[in-house]
């Protein structure tokens, strides 16, 4: 390596110029007398620009430069789980440690644990012929995840000799015949996506409990979406009900550029939450990434592409994970502030030209894909967008609808009315149902689908009807339209909104959304023929079984229940059309 | 550094004055500039390079000239800190104002502040009662959040953070706050209401004042919030105190920003703001809350004004992002003459949650809460309705929801500037009483044994029975 010295020539807030080096581009150096971590990222005669990770204040021209020979990596191997890292893998248990609870500047960590021992076992034998991605051995990770080693990228051959037992994740736990020696942990640059065979058709579900989502707008497992919100609507909220209940087996939270006390909600809170499909604390399966608002603009812009890299990471041993990113609005602001610090020509409001095709590129790293090691994994991503004044015209919101699959459009209005989720249901789409109906029909109900499209055709009459409403009022409507309103009332308050701070109502399994949708379409004919029979819109409505059966969600044991529930509805229905 | 005097000063523009030089000068570096006059100027350095750097000079540029000799002081900026900040008044660069001594330092603090480790914070969840109905059931205020309030031209914000700050405490604890009050580009008239109240009621003793007035330099106001949090850090982590931050009007430090990013060229963001403007909102924002291992905490009230009534504008926008929340003030509200003007609706607190229920508040106050909002929403909708179809084609459930919107106005919403109500007895039973009004059966956000226990009709009936 030439050159490895150089001097800091120019400061700029967090962007730093030297000379005296000739780096390759993205590679990461040690800048000023404190070394702190930096990254090239343009190179412009014999000036090299470096966006630093930390704060640049006190730093003067004249200092040192030192390459490393590095591109941004982090560390991928057993100790991921349950941790929480900044943008740039450093441990924050860690850093609290060194520097107490401010974050300082100049300290260094290793995103895993070097010295802790794990019990390895071998699942490969001496004379197995293994190249890169396939699997060795195994170590027990946490209570529920089993983390597979595998062999690591541009390695493969004969196995010459390998070991289980207790070894920290440096030793050599395994030997190929060329002499390649192998230890549970790999390094990964950030930017890079990780390789896999091929990308399946995404045919399967991520089954997040949230009614909404699942039964109208549904995610497939190593599909995208995005959803879009003003602040207040419940964007943070939604991601951490996906984090806690999507039924992926790994979870990657990115909180980036958000603000310092709820990521310390989410820490305190995931601990004493318990994973409904195996009924051990979610933390078992999580990995945290925490780069709030006030923490170095430039680890902000890396921390997505860590999140990432540790989610394919997972992917690759044959696992779903989910990664959730909020915001990537912060994300996309950290490359506008670092891209008008190099006085480049701006695209749309403030952005650089190539927004959006980071926007793709960082979305198109998820999906369905054959593994090396021929396994399924998935990596499903669903990013945040806050657009300024919740106006979705703007460059993040529109270079990110043009990718995604999904979109769940939150809506200020129905924050304001406390319907949450507030889901747009109007507005919100996702281009997956079709790919899922036939899982559906085999796995739930082979009336599924058809169900979901009567609950949606009803909630776009009543959107036609209430047009009318506004001008007529409701009284001037025949009956059946009436009646149509009644029932796309319950379908909002009823099935729609769900209190994601209720014990209960807060996950649903996919059974029982369908058991509730379906009690709506019982209550809709069962009126429907009792006032044709006679009966009074106002008769039905109020049958006391009905409000048993909404009031009935927040209570434990309903999907025991519901069936009884809807037939004691039924009844009541009849009785009060004979009562007329 | 050598505190060697440059008069190499080749261009000035704006706030900002541009020189050559030839030693090395840090990031961040406190400068001073001694003007023909005899003088003094400070500034800060923005940009460093091998030949040149950039100042940004405090008190503006006037009289500065070529042969402005220029220091370079070695240091970053920071603020002389102790106890002895509690009871006094400093001007908007950390002089003392009130014509008493300098401060005598504890401590030197850095006035960027650092980032609070997020795995070191503490969740807020101690409940603070102000007194106000409006924010004590609908947008809880809790320790350590950051609620701003979004306000507009001529509407009372600063009777509202007065009594805020007046009448604010933990329930069942004896701890007060002291509060470090920062003014940015406020008139002479809003600080001496500001202070008069203080005074009046005594609570001037337990504060710090950092002030920078309009007719002040405006660049002054980027580094006035960053003292007063220094301070507020000093105290809350080092001495145990419960600080509550109030700065007003964060729309003039915007307008600050702004002034630099033009004078400097940067390329512009929205409306012209800069575009690292969120960042600089969250160093300032974020650094409210508790952390592991102290007694004390930071609660930040910052007001803003939207110009042109815009929740959109970039400067609310964006600090909607940052802060836990918003009380936003209507103007609608105050022309019907009811004080406080607050707008539960587009209001939001996120820790509510966290900081009310049983043990913290009461057990109903998240249903009321919900079914207040709830019902007051669907009555001002049914308002617009009114205006079209009149009244006669409404049902008897829009009829009584139309009735509790103008209640919940008048009766709950509406109370005196020295009002000050409990948050059982004073707030959630008057909200029973005003719900009441409507139907229980279309009070579908109460719980069955909230309404046993708490509504007014149901415990008389069962007094009866």
């Amino acid at each position: 390596m030439s050159n490895e010295n150089g001097l800091i020539y120019r400061i700029s807030g967090p962007v730093v110029t030297a000379v005296g080096i000739s780096p390759r581009m993205y590679e990461v150096v040690r800048v000023g007398d404190e070394g702190l971590m930096g990254e090239v990222i343009e190179l412009h005669g014999d000036q090299s620009v470096i966006q630093v990770y930390e704060e640049t204040s006190g730093i003067s021209p004249g200092e040192p430069v030192i390459r490393t020979g590095q591109t941004l990596s982090v560390q991928l191997g057993p100790g991921l789980l349950t941790q929480i890292y900044d943008g740039i893998q450093r441990p924050l248990p860690k850093l609290e440690e060194t520097m107490g609870v401010f974050i300082t500047r100049g300290v260094d960590a290793d995103g895993l644990d070097l010295e802790r021992e794990w019990e390895f076992n071998a699942t490969v034998k001496k004379g197995d012929e293994v190249s890169s991605g396939h699997v060795i051995g195994t170590v027990q990770e946490t209570e529920t995840i089993e983390h597979r080693v595998m062999v690591p990228p541009n390695v493969s051959g004969k196995v010459k000799s390998v070991k289980s037992g207790t070894f920290n994740i440096k030793e050599t736990v395994c030997v190929l015949e060329d002499g390649s020696e192998i230890a549970m942990m790999q390094e990964w640059p950030v930017r890079h996506p990780r390789p896999f065979v091929q990308k399946y058709a995404p045919d399967v579900p991520l089954i997040t409990g949230q009614r909404i989502l699942d039964f109208l707008f549904p995610l497939a497992k190593g599909g995208t979406a995005g959803i879009p919100g003003p602040f207040g609507s419940g964007k943070t909220v939604t991601q951490q009900q996906l984090a806690k209940w999507s039924d992926a087996q790994i979870v990657v939270y990115i909180g980036c550029g958000e603000r310092g006390n709820e990521m310390t909600e989410v820490l305190d809170e995931f601990p004493h939450l318990i994973d409904p499909n195996t009924n051990k604390p979610l933390m078992n399966r999580t990995v945290m990434i925490a780069n709030t608002s006030n923490m170095p603009v430039a680890a902000r812009e890396a921390s997505v592409y860590t999140g990432i890299t540790i989610a394919e990471y997972f992917r690759d041993m044959g696992y779903n994970v989910a990664l959730m990113a909020d915001s990537t609005s912060r994300w996309a602001e950290a490359m506008r502030e670092i891209s008008s610090r190099l006085e480049e020509m701006p695209g749309e409001e403030g952005y650089p030209a190539y927004l959006s095709s980071r926007l793709a590129e960082f979305y198109e790293r998820a999906g369905r894909v054959q593994t090396l090691a021929g396994s399924d994994g998935s990596v499903s991503v669903i990013g945040a967008v806050s657009p300024p004044g919740g106006d979705i015209s703007e460059p993040v919101s529109q270079g990110t609808l043009r990718i995604v699959k999904v979109f769940w459009g939150l809506d200020a209005g129905l924050a304001r009315q406390r319907h949450f989720p507030a889901i747009n249901w109007l507005n919100s789409y996702s281009l997956y149902p079709q790919a899922l109906d036939q899982w559906y029909r085999e796995n739930i109900a082979p009336d599924f689908p058809e169900v979901r499209t009567e609950i949606s055709t009803l909630l776009q009459i009543e959107s036609e009807l209430q047009e009318i409403v506004q001008l007529v009022g409701s009284d001037a409507l025949p009956i059946d339209q009436q009646l149509t309103l009644e029932v796309a009332r319950m379908i909002r308050e009823f099935f729609l909104q769900q209190n994601a701070f209720h014990d209960v109502d807060t996950f649903s399994d996919l059974d029982l959304q369908y058991h509730m949708a379906k009690a709506i379409l019982t209550f809709q004919e069962e009126a429907k023929k009792a006032i044709a029979g006679g009966g009074q819109l106002e008769d039905v409505v109020n049958v006391p079984a009905r409000t048993d059966l909404m009031r009935g969600r927040f209570e434990k044991g309903y999907a025991e229940r519901i069936s009884d529930l809807v037939s004691e509805m039924s009844k009541q229905i009849d009785a009060s059309m004979e009562a007329n | 550094m050598s505190g060697k005097e440059y008069r190499t000063i080749t261009d000035v523009k704006g706030p900002l004055v541009f020189l050559n030089k030839t030693e090395p000068v840090s990031y961040g570096e406190i400068v001073q500039l001694m003007l023909s006059n005899g003088s003094i100027k400070n500034g800060q350095v923005l940009d460093t390079s091998d030949d040149q750097v950039i100042v940004q000079v405090f008190e503006g540029t006037a009289s500065v000239d070529r042969q402005t000799g220029v220091k370079f002081l070695g240091d970053v900026f920071k603020l002389p800190v102790s106890k002895g900040l509690i009871g006094r008044i400093l001007d908007g660069a950390g002089r003392p104002r009130d014509g008493g001594p300098d401060i005598v330092a504890d401590d030197m603090a850095d006035i960027i502040g650092a980032a609070i480790n997020p795995y070191s914070r503490q969740s807020p969840e101690s409940f603070i009662q102000t007194g106000i109905s409006a924010i004590d059931a609908c947008t809880s205020l809790v320790r350590g959040q950051k609620l701003p309030i979004f306000s507009a031209s001529g509407l009372p914000h600063n009777d509202i953070a007065l009594q805020i700050a007046r009448q604010a405490k933990l329930v069942g604890s004896d701890d007060d706050f002291v509060v470090v009050f920062c003014a940015m580009g406020i008139t002479a008239e809003e600080y001496n209401f500001f202070v008069h109240d203080l005074e009046r009621t005594g609570a001037l003793e337990n504060s710090a004042l950092f002030v920078n007035l309009a007719d002040d330099p405006a660049v002054e106001r980027l580094i006035t919030p960053r003292l007063a949090l220094t301070a507020a850090e000093y105290l809350a982590f080092e001495h145990d105190y419960h600080v509550l931050v109030i700065y007003t009007d964060m729309t003039n430090y915007c307008e600050s920003l702004r002034q630099i990013g033009a004078a400097r060229e940067e390329v512009p963001g929205r409306r012209g703001y800069p575009g690292y403007m969120y960042t600089d909102l969250a160093m300032l924002y974020e650094r409210a809350g508790l952390v592991k291992g102290k007694k004390g905490s930071i609660t930040q009230f910052p007001i803003l004004t939207m110009p042109g009534d815009d929740i959109t504008h970039p400067i609310p926008d964006l600090s909607g992002y940052i802060t836990e929340g918003q009380i936003v003030i209507s103007r609608e509200l105050h022309q019907k003459g009811i004080y406080p003007p607050i707008n539960v609706l587009p209001s939001l607190s996120r820790l509510m949650n966290a900081g009310i229920g049983d043990g913290k508040t009461r057990e109903d106050h998240k249903s009321v809460s919900d079914q207040l909002y709830a019902a007051y929403a669907q009555g001002k909708e049914l308002r617009g309705l009114v205006a079209i179809v009149g009244e006669d084609a409404l049902n008897e459930r829009d009829l009584q929801l139309l009735k509790f919107a103008d209640i919940f106005e008048h009766q709950f919403l509406r109370q005196g500037r020295d009002e000050d109500r409990s948050i059982s007895e004073g707030t959630l039973d008057l909200a029973w009483d005003l719900l009441s009004n409507i139907d229980t059966k279309y009070l579908v956000r109460l719980d069955q044994k909230w309404i046993d226990k708490y509504h007014p009709n149901e415990k008389s009936g069962k007094e009866e029975e």
